[in-house]
């Protein structure tokens, strides 16, 4: 029997719905992505706190509602989804929890993905653009080491630039392997804790870019 | 480990197409460039297809090479990995193949017969 389906099609139509329903609202929805402990909460609450945008959050995470909790803390209303076993969110999770969160008309919407830099690029939700955190304690070949997430993002922030002077981290070569690896992402060194950045950042959420 | 949930979906929908006969052969597409590792996938199959219409079915996977062209040059590269060079020096890549998963095809074998049979039906293309 011919059969000719592709197996991600159930979640990219989910997404496309989820992109429909955002569109409708003005919404516009950012799927953040990177491994654990790269500081995408840390610049989450200090973009609530500062970017000026309305802005509501979809967290992830395997297990507990701690990150929910601190962007409560920080001023935004969110909800958390705990996937359990799955290591990603997809686009029927982050649809249940569009409906809970119902965000205002014309506002932003983070989607703070679990921290995971295989599985995600895998699972459009229905964002406007990914937006991949990485950070100088980590290697500066990640984007050769995972080339298809680093390959889905549309922008990519290197977080914790403050720290660049106690570690080995070369910026330029991350650079050239994110040039390698995906020649059209933007690229902007960020440190949330200190401030360095933010205002590129935070222009770069007002300009309201949808990716393709 | 992504690949445990696209097995999933792989039985679901085969399920979903055999009608609940069983299968015996699965022939599935997976892009070089796919994320997804044939191995990981096979091993998440056998798991997850006991107890489904797909228990004990051939999961036959057919790989797809990456191609690509060159924004730049309109040259075409040949791609091992995600990520490649043109021959012109460019790296700005229009991916032509190696994304794909996608199941090409089912055998199912009715309950009452032991003998497998194909069917050919139209071809229903979706993306």
């Amino acid at each position: 029997m011919k059969v000719e389906q592709d197996v991600l099609q159930k979640n990219d139509r989910l997404a496309a719905e989820n992109r429909g329903w955002l569109r409708a609202r003005g919404v516009t929805a950012f799927n953040l992505v990177s491994s654990p402990g790269s500081g995408k909460t840390t610049l989450l609450e200090r973009t609530v706190r500062e970017a000026g945008l309305p802005a509501t959050v979809i967290e992830g995470d395997q297990a507990t509602d701690r990150d929910t909790q601190r962007i409560r803390a920080a001023g935004a209303r969110a909800v958390q989804i705990n996937t359990g076993a799955g290591c990603h969110l997809d686009a029927h999770m982050v649809a249940h929890a569009l409906e809970d969160l119902d965000p205002e008309r014309d506002s932003t919407v983070f989607i703070e993905n679990v921290g995971n830099l295989v599985c995600p690029a895998l699972f459009d939700l229905g964002e406007s653009a990914k937006v991949l955190v990485a950070s100088v304690t980590e290697g500066d070949d990640k984007p050769y080491k995972y080339p298809h997430m680093f390959r889905a993002a549309n922008l990519v922030l290197l977080n914790k630039i403050d720290l660049l002077e106690h570690v080995p981290f070369d910026a330029d070569r991350f650079a050239a392997a994110l040039r390698e690896v995906n020649p059209r992402a933007r690229l902007l060194h960020v440190s949330a804790t200190r401030g360095d950045g933010l205002g590129a950042w935070y222009g770069f959420l007002r300009d309201r870019p949808t990716s393709a | 480990m992504h690949e445990l949930g696209i097995a999933q979906q792989v039985i679901e929908i085969a399920a979903e197409r055999s009608g609940g006969a069983r299968i015996s052969r699965i022939v599935l597409e997976v892009g070089k460039l796919a994320a997804v590792l044939p191995d990981a996938l096979r091993f998440c199959f056998e798991a997850v297809s006991e107890g489904t219409p797909a228990a004990g079915a051939e999961l036959q996977i057919v790989e797809v090479p990456g191609r690509a062209r060159c924004r730049s040059c309109g040259g075409s590269v040949e791609l091992e990995r995600p990520y490649g060079r043109c021959a012109c020096g460019c790296s700005d890549l229009d991916w032509l193949s190696g994304e794909e998963l996608r199941i090409k095809e089912l055998t199912c074998a009715p309950l009452a017969d032991a003998t497998a049979n194909t069917i050919t039906t139209t071809t229903m293309t979706t993306s």
